[in-house]
């Protein structure tokens, strides 16, 4: 039991949990796991990196399959959102696959904490690699192709952005659980998951696009805010819901 | 024997009486299939019969409203089926018996062949009304396709895991996320286009009398042809599960 804990990172947490006589508070688990999972990313950097690469060499291509030296309105929002969810993929791809490998899964299950705390801390890390994506991938943004400047309709789009990135980070990492498991899984992921984030992206879109036009004419929508928030909320209580049941082995 | 124990939904509905007993006897007869199959053939008669030569023919839209009363019933109905798989889903995580799992694959299979009916006979509609075989501006339709977009990826994903125990809990879990799925997926494509389309679905106050009953009719119709096709395709697997574990304990194979 404890050979194949020791091996693995999550490990460390099964045996301060044993240690402490008791399980650990959720929390707890949560602030190791997340730690484990970003510094597992600090050292091999095989998200991160990938995904803001991936987003720079999109607006590259769009650039050239669009023929347009700038973008603004509709097309900026479509190119922004295509750019950010195809980049999104790449990192749900790669969130369970160590664990699988590598006896993570193992690890965790033999340890006496809430298995919620696993859907918690995968889609912290998730949202934290979407944050550095969007950090990289904005600026990018506002510097390679859109038209109208970026700077008065910050806060609006940085609004979308964080309410988008909740539903993306949840729904990813419930897909990623499923699919880490198929012999398929780099297929399965983006299949499974694109359909799943179209509602993100009609509101994402449709919130985002008068704040990238050329007068800034439009304001930001409450309304697609409200289904951004409501969306996370319902995805976050069915992920909570079922994701014990990926866990059972 | 250990299969037999895997698939108790073999051996729970089939009436499978012991040989010897006649021809006719050993032939397994499952309760209720030929009255399904009778009532199916006849409401499917009578909707026929109604939609073309009770209900009128629309003014606007000549006989090419007629596939209204196909493409609408096929789209509650497979709806319909999507949210039911996913209520068998729970009750297979709940339960933890594997006959709710096979129920579930089998309406959520049914109901993607009738999303298939779906988008075709909306295409033709669509064709037939607007002059185009796909209209982004008519929600239901759109939403219709991410939906079955997202149900056909159940069996790649249910065929890709290969331990059958997983592979139960996992497309029950896929089965739930996309019950859910379907009605926010609906509001959120329908906040998201303007009207065009005549709204059907939430007008049907608005139909006169003899269509709207032509209509009931003729979802009752393409319901029971629903339920029809999906005891038959339960009623093949359990054959099947029952038949290799029987020739598994003789020793074949």
């Amino acid at each position: 039991m404890s050979s194949v804990a020791r091996d693995t990172p999550a490990g460390t947490d099964a045996r301060t949990g044993d240690a402490r006589s008791g399980s650990p508070g959720t929390l707890t688990v949560i602030g190791a796991l997340l730690r484990k999972e970003l510094l597992v990313e600090l050292r091999t950097l095989e998200s991160i990196p990938g995904m803001s690469l991936f987003a720079v060499s999109t607006l590259v291509v769009f650039h050239f399959a669009l023929q347009r030296s700038t973008v603004d309105g509709d097309l900026a929002a479509g190119v922004l959102w295509v750019t950010l969810l195809f980049a999104a993929m790449l990192g749900l791809n790669r969130l369970f696959v160590a664990d699988a490998e590598q006896g993570g899964f193992d690890g965790f299950l033999l340890a006496p904490v809430d298995r919620t705390a696993m859907l918690l801390a995968k889609a912290l890390t998730l949202l934290a690699y979407l944050l550095v994506l969007e950090i990289v991938a904005v600026p990018a943004f506002a510097l390679l192709l859109l038209g109208p400047p970026l700077g008065p309709t910050l806060p609006g789009l940085l609004a979308i952005l964080a309410l988008a990135d909740v539903g993306l980070a949840l729904i990813g990492t419930l897909i990623a659980a499923l699919a880490v498991q198929t012999r398929a899984r780099d297929l399965l992921g983006p299949l499974l998951a694109l359909p799943l984030l179209v509602p993100i992206v009609i509101a994402g879109a449709r919130a985002s696009a008068p704040l990238l036009s050329a007068g800034h004419a439009g304001a930001l929508s409450a309304r697609w805010l409200a289904v951004l928030a409501l969306y996370d909320l319902v995805f976050g209580l069915i992920a909570y819901a079922v994701f014990d049941f990926l866990l059972e082995d | 024997m250990n299969a037999s124990s895997r698939h108790p939904a073999g051996s729970t509905e089939i009436d499978h009486r012991p040989p010897g007993d006649g021809e006719r006897a050993s032939r397994p007869s499952v309760p209720g299939l030929r009255t399904l199959s009778i009532l199916t053939v006849a409401a499917m008669g009578i909707a026929l019969c109604l939609v073309f030569f009770y209900a009128p023919i629309e003014l606007e839209e000549g006989l090419l409203q007629k596939i209204f009363y196909l493409h609408v019933p096929l789209a509650i109905v497979s709806l319909c089926g999507f949210v039911l798989g996913g209520i068998m889903a729970i009750a297979h995580l709940r339960t933890r018996d594997r006959s709710w799992d096979l129920r579930s694959y089998v309406t959520i299979h049914m109901s993607l062949i009738f999303g298939v009916g779906v988008l075709l006979t909306g295409s033709i509609w669509a064709r037939g009304s607007w002059g185009h075989w796909w209209v982004w501006s008519e929600p239901t339709l759109v939403s219709y396709l991410i939906v079955f977009l997202l149900y056909a990826t159940y069996q790649p994903l249910r065929f890709a895991i290969e331990d059958p125990e997983r592979q139960a809990r996992y497309a029950s879990v896929f089965a739930i996320v996309a019950g859910a799925f379907v009605p926010l997926n609906f509001l959120a494509v329908r906040l998201s286009t303007s009207y065009l389309h005549p709204r059907v679905l939430g007008s049907a106050s608005n139909l006169p009398g003899s269509m709207r009953f032509t209509f009931l009719v003729s979802l009752v119709a393409i319901a029971l042809l629903f339920a029809t096709l999906c005891s038959y395709e339960l009623t093949a697997k359990r054959t099947r599960m029952l038949l290799r574990s029987r020739s598994r304990i003789l020793g074949y194979q």
